[in-house]
């Protein structure tokens, strides 16, 4: 029997190493993958996300909307800060890394000027479930499933809907969709709102497992960044495999060594990654159905 | 019956970084036409087209639609307008369906096209139906443009403006395309302006051409003049 609860807790492991990848990538991998920028304020949004979300629930929202208000919260900063510092810099995209860094600094600073160091947040909800002698998180799960409902929604977004083929479109051959009658400007302010909103989600998902802190975003940006390295620039063909992978190695290193294992595997296997694929999974994958 | 001018031009300079390529082009083209503007590579004549739709920004003097200037009107309202663009090299969005390609062009006239007005659209290219969920990148140039075409009729453009539709084609579908171009012309009455070197195509399709040189309308004359090989000469070779 020891066998299956040791194949058990590492599934459990993998897929909550998998949960966290996704939801931490996918923004920052539509906002780079669509629209060519790097957006290191990406743990900001994840930020505020978090913030709206716990303030929202200690209100009295229940958790679910309060969780959706800090997506939306952040979505709504996503497309402000698009249009004031993103929209000038879009044929500067090495700029725009630097602009981003510049709005994250800021941003955590303001954070904690105005709010303190650290803000109380919202209990985890669910409890827990026991496999033979181990118990595990309900919530955990939960998030597990959050993760594939997002990829599942986003993949129906960006090919059934019309503005996911005129999103795709824009990307693809911007001038030419702009001549064909489509606003690129809203298109690429939407899109950065989507991957913004998308962060603000992912922290919103997380608020009731960790504490609330101004560079709380730190947590998920190196991870999130290896995603999408190892993924490229293709969210479905490139940041969920890439979620898969990386989260095995990370499950798999942090139950033999540890946590400090399973961060260091991250970042060999990104090396490694770079080295062999350049331009990530999805990318290989394209160039070898071309 | 004389009808109203659709498009017209009034001494429009437009070029690339300060470099004019076009000085001064004045050219008139009324509902209903098939116009073409002939001359040597290298002469102005996509930058025309670009200029026309909004893709580049004019130095001076005007574009008019419909007796407006439009100078100032960014691109994807040009088009909205009611003028669908079909670019040099056909510019298909590679890894989309044929379908999502051809769903772009609604935006044109932000309406959903009906039923039966896409079928019309696959009767004059049923490639494009047989292809409909195949990425248009995988397709041949001849078909690529005449998704490219297909995907403007999306959106009822009361002005399509081809850029050297018979570039790098068979010389089948060259016909081919010429001809679907005149049916459409006579069965809605869509006005066409093309930029071509191609004479067959210019002769098949064309009621009367610009000849553009260094950046000016030098000359105006009947497609038919073009089967003198002297004027093939002076206007278009190189």
């Amino acid at each position: 029997m020891t066998v299956y609860y040791t194949l058990f807790t590492f599934l459990y492991q993998t897929g909550d190493a998998f949960a966290f990848l996704v939801l931490s990538a996918c923004g920052l991998a539509i906002i780079f993958g669509m629209m060519g920028v790097i957006n290191l304020a990406h743990g900001e949004f994840i930020m505020c996300g978090a913030y709206v979300c716990a303030a929202s629930a200690r209100a009295g929202l229940p958790l679910p909307l309060a969780v959706l208000a800090g997506a939306l919260a952040a979505g709504a900063a996503g497309m402000l800060i698009e249009r004031i510092v993103i929209r000038p810099l879009y044929d500067r995209p090495l700029d725009t890394i630097v602009a981003t860094w510049g709005v994250s600094m800021i941003v955590t600073q303001s954070t904690l000027i105005l709010l303190g160091s650290t803000m109380p947040g919202t209990g985890t909800p669910f409890g827990s479930f026991a496999v033979g002698p181990y118990s595990y998180s309900i919530y955990r799960v939960v998030l597990m499933g959050a993760a594939l409902a997002t990829l599942g929604l986003l993949w129906l977004g960006f090919t059934r809907t019309r503005f996911g083929v005129l999103a795709r479109a824009t990307i693809q051959v911007p001038h030419i969709a702009q001549a064909l009658g489509v606003n690129t400007g809203l298109v690429y302010s939407l899109t950065f709102g989507l991957g913004a909103a998308l962060a603000g989600l992912a922290g919103g998902l997380y608020a009731p497992t960790m504490t609330l802190v101004p560079t709380m975003g730190s947590a998920f940006v190196v991870e999130a960044f290896v995603t999408v390295v190892v993924g490229g620039a293709d969210i479905f063909l490139g940041t969920a495999p890439a979620a898969l992978v990386l989260g095995i190695i990370k499950a798999a290193l942090t139950s033999w060594q540890g946590q400090l294992a399973g961060q260091i595997g991250l970042l060999v296997a990104v090396i490694i990654v770079i080295r062999i694929l350049p331009r990530g999974i999805s990318g290989w994958i394209l160039r070898e159905r071309a | 019956m004389r009808s109203e001018v659709l498009l017209n031009t009034v001494g429009l300079w437009s070029g690339y970084g300060g470099k004019p390529v076009l000085q001064g082009v004045d050219i008139n083209v009324r509902e209903g036409e098939i116009v073409a503007v002939i001359g040597r590579n290298g002469v102005g004549k996509s930058t025309l087209m670009k200029s026309l739709i909004g893709l580049l920004a004019r130095d001076k003097g005007s574009v008019i639609f419909r007796g407006e200037e439009i100078d100032t009107v960014p691109a994807y309202k040009r088009a909205r307008l009611g003028i669908g663009y079909v670019p040099q090299g056909r510019d298909v969005f590679p890894r989309l369906s044929v379908m999502e390609n051809l769903l772009v062009g609604e935006s044109i006239n932000g309406q959903r096209a009906s039923r039966d007005q896409i079928e019309s659209i696959f009767s004059y290219f049923p490639i494009l139906k047989e292809r409909r969920n195949q990425p248009a990148g995988t397709m041949s140039g001849g078909q690529q443009q005449q998704l490219a075409i297909a995907r403007v009729l999306m959106g009822k453009p009361a002005l399509i403006l081809l850029d050297e539709p018979s570039e790098g084609i068979q010389p089948n579908i060259v016909q081919d395309i010429a001809r679907i171009m005149v049916e459409l012309n006579k069965s809605t009455g869509v006005t066409i302006v093309f930029v071509e070197q191609n004479i067959d195509m210019i002769r098949a399709m064309a009621q009367r051409c610009y000849v553009i040189d260094k950046g000016r309308i030098t000359n105006e004359i009947m497609p038919e003049t073009l089967e003198d090989r002297d004027a093939v000469r002076r206007y278009l070779a190189v």
